[in-house]
């Protein structure tokens, strides 16, 4: 079991208010792992720290042994809750952006037999995630389901070494949020993943998830709320038996939400 | 009863709404020219209809022995000709200062407040300014276009693009776009629906700054014959000027808006959705 990402000693501070202390986790090559917690516990900000949109203050972060790039790269793929198709390019065109990119560093647009090819690779994954029917659609035309399905096809045609989700089915109906379990799940084994998902879905996470973390405070002063930071409070590798029995202490720490569990 | 805000007219009766005040003030109009022509035969304020026609045939169809030209078509094409040069150069600024500053924090810390400040200088007050540098002659009248709605369109642009969410922008990175890439193919797409919108906002601007400019300084346009005939009170040329005017300004922002609808589809069908 080797370590993808890995998190050593990590704080994060913005002037005097902690947001993050402590993370020290190492994801294994394979995994999928769900983040979970309460609002305002920097599950958005420790995506940003693996997207390299934010730089730790303390600690460093590694991927495949070698420090993190501070910018969004192609090594880490990603999935938004919204808005991460460009809404002027068809489906096919969205899953193509990548390819363009990689193989037409001035036009950004392949062209030729490297386009039919590269057509080819994207009509395939798009048929894989079940958009076989809505190549040329263009987002707006698509159902809140089927963007993000539009959305993870064009991440994972660049072969990522990891998918990072940020929500990625909350805003969908609950039928077709079961449907997306289904596919991500299929497409993380076909495709041997590496999955890092923020969640404040508990049952979700449990579901799809080979580990959940969840991140919360775990020292708090009424006082001076930003004297402490959220940290890895619960750190949970699932398998088939554990599965379906949520941990109470968890169900407590994710709030309202994990009531329902 | 319904509230009078749930009353919604249907297509046709949405048509003869529009249509009734142009017919009122139409009305209005001939009643009150009737009165003043009843009462002085040589009333010049409202001309009558066939007063207008007769000027109109002698401004679109026949040729001025002085120039050797047909006045109106003349002055359409001069005027048309500084509108459309000034507003080229307004729109390709805009698009390539407005790309760089919506996308490039570098750009936008060192350019937005130039721009800001340019934009709080009201054109017509530097006039003058062009006269004297740039002299009478067109470039001055195409200079006062150009300068006068380009602050204005650079900003509504860069805003636009700035305001691209931020999760396409990290996406594109994720798929290994560069920075030019990110330009070339995520802004510049999503810029040009908004940089059309935004030219036929400016339309109405840059017809202010044609007339004024031409009405100061120049030999031939729409607003040098409106305000050389003003002299004379010579109503019957210039309101059909004013209306030819209007005309123009209508069917360019409606070439304008369908040339947007054509080539950029996606834009429309997401704003209506």
């Amino acid at each position: 079991m080797t370590a993808i990402l890995s998190f050593a000693n990590v704080w994060v501070e913005y002037g005097e208010k902690i947001v993050l202390e402590r993370i020290s986790l190492e994801v294994a090559e394979g995994a999928f792992v769900s983040i979970v917690g309460p609002s305002g516990a920097g599950k958005s900000t420790f995506l940003r720290l693996v997207l390299g949109q934010e730089a730790p203050r303390r600690g460093t972060i590694q991927i495949d042994g070698r420090p993190l790039s501070p910018e969004p790269g192609r090594d880490r793929g990603v999935v938004f809750q919204r808005y991460s198709v460009f809404p002027h390019l068809s489906a096919i065109e969205n899953v193509l952006f990548g390819l363009d990119c990689a193989g037409s560093p001035i036009r950004g647009r392949l062209s030729g037999p490297a386009r039919r090819a590269a057509r080819e690779r994207a009509e395939a994954m798009l048929v894989q995630v079940g958009l076989g029917e809505a190549l040329e659609v263009h987002p707006a035309q698509l159902s809140g389901g089927m963007q993000q399905r539009l959305a993870i096809a064009q991440a994972l045609i660049m072969r990522p070494r990891i998918l990072l989700l940020d929500e990625p089915f909350g805003a969908l109906d609950p039928g077709v949020r079961l449907d997306m379990h289904g596919l991500i799940t299929d497409l993380w084994r076909e495709h041997r993943l590496t999955i890092l998902m923020v969640t404040h879905d508990i049952k979700e996470a449990f579901r799809l998830g080979t580990r959940v973390v969840a991140l919360d405070k775990r020292r708090h002063d009424p006082t001076a709320p930003e004297r402490y930071g959220s940290t890895a409070v619960f750190d949970l590798p699932l398998d088939r038996k554990n599965r379906t029995a949520i941990p109470p202490q968890l169900a407590a720490i994710a709030g309202p939400g994990g009531a329902s569990v | 009863m319904r509230r009078l805000l749930n009353v919604r007219p249907d297509r046709g009766q949405r048509l003869v709404l529009g249509f009734l005040p142009f017919l009122a003030l139409a009305l209005l109009y001939l009643t009150a020219s009737a009165a003043r022509h009843a009462e002085n035969p040589r009333e010049k304020i409202l001309p009558t209809i066939g007063a207008m026609a007769h000027e109109v045939k002698v401004m679109a169809a026949q040729v001025d022995p002085q120039t050797g030209a047909i006045p109106l078509w003349q002055d359409t094409g001069a005027s048309l000709r500084r509108l459309a040069i000034g507003l080229a150069i307004a729109t390709v600024t805009t698009l390539v200062l407005g790309l760089m500053i919506g996308v490039l924090p570098l750009c936008r810390a060192s350019l937005g407040p130039l721009i800001a400040a340019i934009a709080v200088i009201p054109p017509i007050a530097i006039l003058p300014i062009l006269f004297i540098t740039l002299g009478l002659g067109e470039t001055s009248k195409i200079a006062l276009i150009a300068l006068g709605v380009t602050p204005f369109m650079v900003r509504d642009l860069a805003g636009h693009v700035a305001a691209i969410p931020e999760e396409q922008i990290v996406k594109a990175q994720t798929l290994g776009a560069s920075t030019w890439q990110i330009v070339l193919r995520v802004a510049l797409p999503q810029a040009m629906p908004r940089l059309l919108d935004c030219l036929r906002l400016s339309l109405g601007p840059a017809w202010v700054f044609l007339i004024s400019a031409e009405a100061i300084a120049s030999d031939v346009g729409l607003g040098y014959r409106i305000f050389l005939v003003r002299r004379y009170l010579a109503m019957d040329i210039i309101l059909p000027y004013v209306a030819w005017t209007a005309l123009l300004a209508v069917g360019i922002d409606l070439a304008l808006l369908t040339l947007s609808r054509r080539a950029y589809p996606w834009a429309h069908r997401a704003r209506s959705a």
